[in-house]
């Protein structure tokens, strides 16, 4: 099928195209260099913004945890319900939607591409049925390895490329897209009770220190070539004074970086970005680590902003969701996944009365304004962490409109304005930036060649935004802004239209996108590994790695390693 | 303004009618009322097509809008949800989230209620002539947002887990009430008439629980405090006889008062040994 973009206003970074009124040709789901015109099918964009589909680098749609939270939380889908339409399924759900919800919402504000952060390797099936029932995004996951017991005597004992065979085997095994690190070493102390403070203590009964987790699997990442760096959730996250643990986490890979390359993702940094003593000096650190990023360029992260509403966080990192329950002394759940990692949720309703989080959403705001290059930086909310997805556009307002943040900051508790850097950061971003942020530079950092640009080859996901960047300043009209990025006009999925005006048209399936990575020697499952899987697991290694045709959609990409 | 409803057929699904409520009835014609959209299933459907639509007159104009609905909607939900004035009265059996989220004004029931009757409510009245379900004035499921306020009298008996993490407000029971009364409550009074179920103040932080009639058990997680000889339901009503007053839920350090009536449990005089 064969389509045409006419006359919209198309912001495609990765090309060098700054709002240029162009047109652009689809053919067969791909972006071409022209079709013809009589035969395609033509879409107007005049006085429209043209984007490449969203990505989300870090957003907790699918797998157990996920799952859990549903479960646990009866009340957040009482308050959001879908009814079912002729073309999409009913669903429900505000901060943890039902799976065919999540697809339906991230693609009617124009997102294609979504990565779901964090994958125990044990619920990696779990984790691809959801993908299967997630439908028009496309979505990959990353396996959490940082606290895997064979990965940290590999890397205790110096084995490297060991170790790095060890991980492309799960990472292909899983179905996996990159190397997730939480909370490293800390998840493991979890299991025995205690917890790491700083990147050099020792992890119990393993010898071994975050500080070679981190450096061992950022080694292993270049070793296997994957397109994406080592995506890393810092030690201390959520704890007053963690600015100098996520500062000390970029160093540590300073030296490890090649030219002009990223070697490491610090996600949901407005979490890891806390100065301050205890809850009560607590302040914003997002200036210092500013400034770190500024100066260097071997990293990359994304915010972690905060929406002042009813969530539920869940991470991996279950010591964090334990204090997180006795601060808040909500309903939770705490999981120790066998030898792999822990897991935890607990609900949370952000406040805009409470000075911490006041200083949480200034925190978030800071950090993407006072980083001056929007390559390095990206917008989510780590959803549903610190806020849904839905919440977006909101955040697009705020980072375009200094007078939408004023707006927020006087409803927020006094002593946080007072101390917010916000009022004295006149910068607006621009609609390029925000293409950046939102997906040029997402698909960037995760090395997808064919995602986040409109150039001749990509994948023709594209969004289409009701919103006149010629005659309307968003700056002043935010609440335009808003309402425009929250509904597309049209949103094409590998050149089919999905979204017209806001409701969804097709049920388009997306695919599941995984690294089949090619080591030049097999990984040999040995007879020991067989007896500890038969000793430490609830599942036997035959049953453990999850094949292709589990996947509905799937979508392999080969990387060929160097070990 | 009065607006009278009947019910044209046996209702087979459940529909949902947030719309019966005299705020949004207020201003509008008959026909306009019946144009209203409520679902029946999965089916989206008017007002005025499961409802014959009366407008009458009414004789004191001064208290807002009046709904009556005569017959049975036992299969109909949040009716008058969300009010905030306004009066509505109910002839016949009435199904679930009745008033939930309501912030004024007064729904009279002559039969029976379904399940989250006043659930999340703030303020205003429900009076159940019947009996009422389970969840009464609680909160939906894993959600904390119980009553802040207002008034549920019953004079039939209830379901269990009423006033569940209940904030502020008054629930009175005439009747008998199951298991887990005042579940996670924060403050506010129950007035139960009849016998309760067991657990009643489970988890309980304040407020008041009084105990009419029969109750099997106390918590262990309670202590005797006192006898006392009256106690003070609300404002202009008060119950003379004597009561155990116990305190818990001593698990959440838990300052809440329960009152059992000591002429109604005989078995429970054991504790008295305790007061000396």
């Amino acid at each position: 099928m064969e389509l045409l973009i006419r006359n919209g206003f198309v912001y495609d970074p990765i090309n060098d195209i700054d709002g240029e009124k162009m047109d652009i040709a689809v053919k067969d789901g791909k972006i071409v260099k022209k079709v013809n015109g009589r035969k395609a099918r033509k879409i107007d964009a005049s006085g429209m913004i043209v984007m490449p589909g969203g990505v989300d680098i870090h957003s907790h749609i699918a797998g157990g945890k996920v799952n859990s939270g549903r479960l646990l939380r009866p009340e957040d889908h009482f308050r959001d319900y879908e009814p079912k339409t002729s073309i999409t399924r009913s669903g429900v759900g505000y901060s943890i939607p039902s799976t065919f919800t999540t697809g339906y919402r991230y693609a009617r504000m124009g997102y294609t591409t979504v990565m779901d952060p964090a994958m125990p390797p044990l619920e990696a099936k779990h984790t691809h049925e959801e993908f299967n029932d997630t439908p028009i995004i496309d979505k990959a996951s990353y396996p959490l390895l940082g606290d895997w017991w064979f990965v940290l005597e590999y890397l205790r004992e110096g084995k490297i490329e060991e170790c790095a065979r060890h991980v492309a085997w799960m990472i292909t095994s899983t179905k996996g897209y990159a190397i997730k690190l939480v909370n490293p070493g800390g998840l493991e102390a979890w299991g025995f009770g205690h917890n790491v403070a700083s990147l050099d203590d020792q992890v119990p009964y393993f010898c071994i220190t975050p500080r070679e987790i981190i450096r061992g699997l950022c080694k292993v990442n270049k070793l296997l070539n994957l397109p994406h760096t080592i995506h890393v959730h810092t030690n201390n996250l959520g704890k007053p004074g963690n600015y100098t643990t996520a500062l000390e986490t970029m160093k540590c890979v300073e030296d490890l970086a090649d030219e002009g390359k990223p070697a490491i993702h610090i996600t949901h940094c407005q979490f890891s970005a806390f100065k301050g003593d205890d809850w009560r000096t607590l302040e914003s650190g997002a200036e210092d680590i500013a400034n770190y990023v500024n100066a260097h360029s071997h990293l990359t992260m994304d915010m972690g902003q905060i929406i002042f509403t009813d969530t539920t966080t869940m991470t991996a990192d279950g010591p964090f969701q334990f204090n997180l329950y006795q601060l808040s002394g909500n309903k939770w759940t705490n999981h120790d996944v066998e030898t792999e990692t822990s897991s935890g949720i607990v609900p949370f309703h952000y406040r805009r009365k409470s000075y911490v989080h006041a200083v949480q959403w200034s925190i978030g705001l800071e950090l993407a304004l006072l980083i001056k290059d929007p390559w390095k930086i990206f917008l989510t909310t780590d959803h549903p962490n610190a806020g849904p997805f839905i919440a977006y556009p909101k955040i697009i307002a705020w980072l375009m409109s200094k007078k939408a943040r004023e707006k927020t900051m006087k409803k927020i508790h006094p002593r946080a304005r007072s101390r917010s850097l916000l009022p004295s950061i006149d910068r607006e971003l621009s609609f390029y930036e925000i293409a950046i942020m939102t997906r040029a530079g997402q698909a960037k950092a995760l090395g997808l060649k064919t995602k986040g640009h409109l150039g001749v080859g990509a994948d023709a996901d594209i969004a289409i935004y009701n919103f006149n960047p010629e005659t309307t300043d968003p700056s002043k009209k935010y609440k335009a802004l808003r309402r425009a990025f929250k509904r597309t006009a049209y949103t094409i999925k590998d050149g089919v239209v999905v979204v017209k005006n806001g409701e969804v048209v097709k049920n388009a399936k997306g695919a599941t996108i995984w690294l089949d990575v090619k080591t030049s020697e097999q990984v040999k499952v040995t007879e020991e590994m067989k007896r500890r899987f038969k000793e430490y697991w609830t599942v036997e290694y035959e049953n453990y790695p999850v094949t292709e045709h589990y996947l509905e959609v799937s979508r392999p990409i080969v990387v060929k390693a160097d070990v | 303004m009065m607006i009278s409803l009947y019910p044209k057929r046996e209702f087979k699904f459940p529909i949902i009618a947030e719309c019966i409520n005299p705020e949004i009835f207020a201003g509008k014609k008959p026909e306009e009322i019946a144009e209203l959209n409520v679902w029946e299933g999965n089916k989206q459907k008017t007002l005025g097509e499961l409802f014959k639509i009366e407008e009458t007159q009414k004789t004191n104009p001064s208290e807002g809008g009046a709904i009556t609905i005569k017959g049975d909607v036992s299969k109909v939900k949040r009716i008058g949800a969300g009010m905030e004035s306004g009066e509505i009265t109910i002839f016949g059996n009435v199904g679930m989230h009745l008033g939930e989220e309501m912030k004024g004004g007064k729904i009279t029931v002559h039969g029976n209620v379904g399940g989250w009757a006043g659930s999340m409510m703030k303020g205003g009245t429900i009076e159940i002539h019947g009996n009422a379900g389970s969840y009464l004035g609680a909160p939906y499921r894993g959600s904390t947002e119980g009553i802040h306020g207002g008034k549920i009298i019953v004079h039939g008996n209830v379901g269990n887990d009423v006033g569940n993490h209940m904030k502020k407000g008054v629930i009175k029971i005439y009747g008998n009430a199951g298991q887990f009364v005042g579940f996670h409550m924060h403050k506010g009074t129950i007035y139960v008439q009849g016998n309760c179920g067991d657990r009643a103040g489970a988890c309980m932080k304040d407020g008041t629980i009084i105990v009419g009639g029969f109750i099997e058990s106390v918590m262990p997680t309670f202590t005797i405090d006192s006898l006392k000889k009256r106690v003070k339901v609300e404002e202009g009503e008060v119950v003379e006889t004597s009561f155990y007053l116990f305190l818990g839920d001593l698990t959440e350090n838990g300052q809440g008062k329960l009152y059992v009536s000591k002429e109604k449990n005989p078995h429970l005089s054991h504790y008295e040994r305790f007061l000396k």
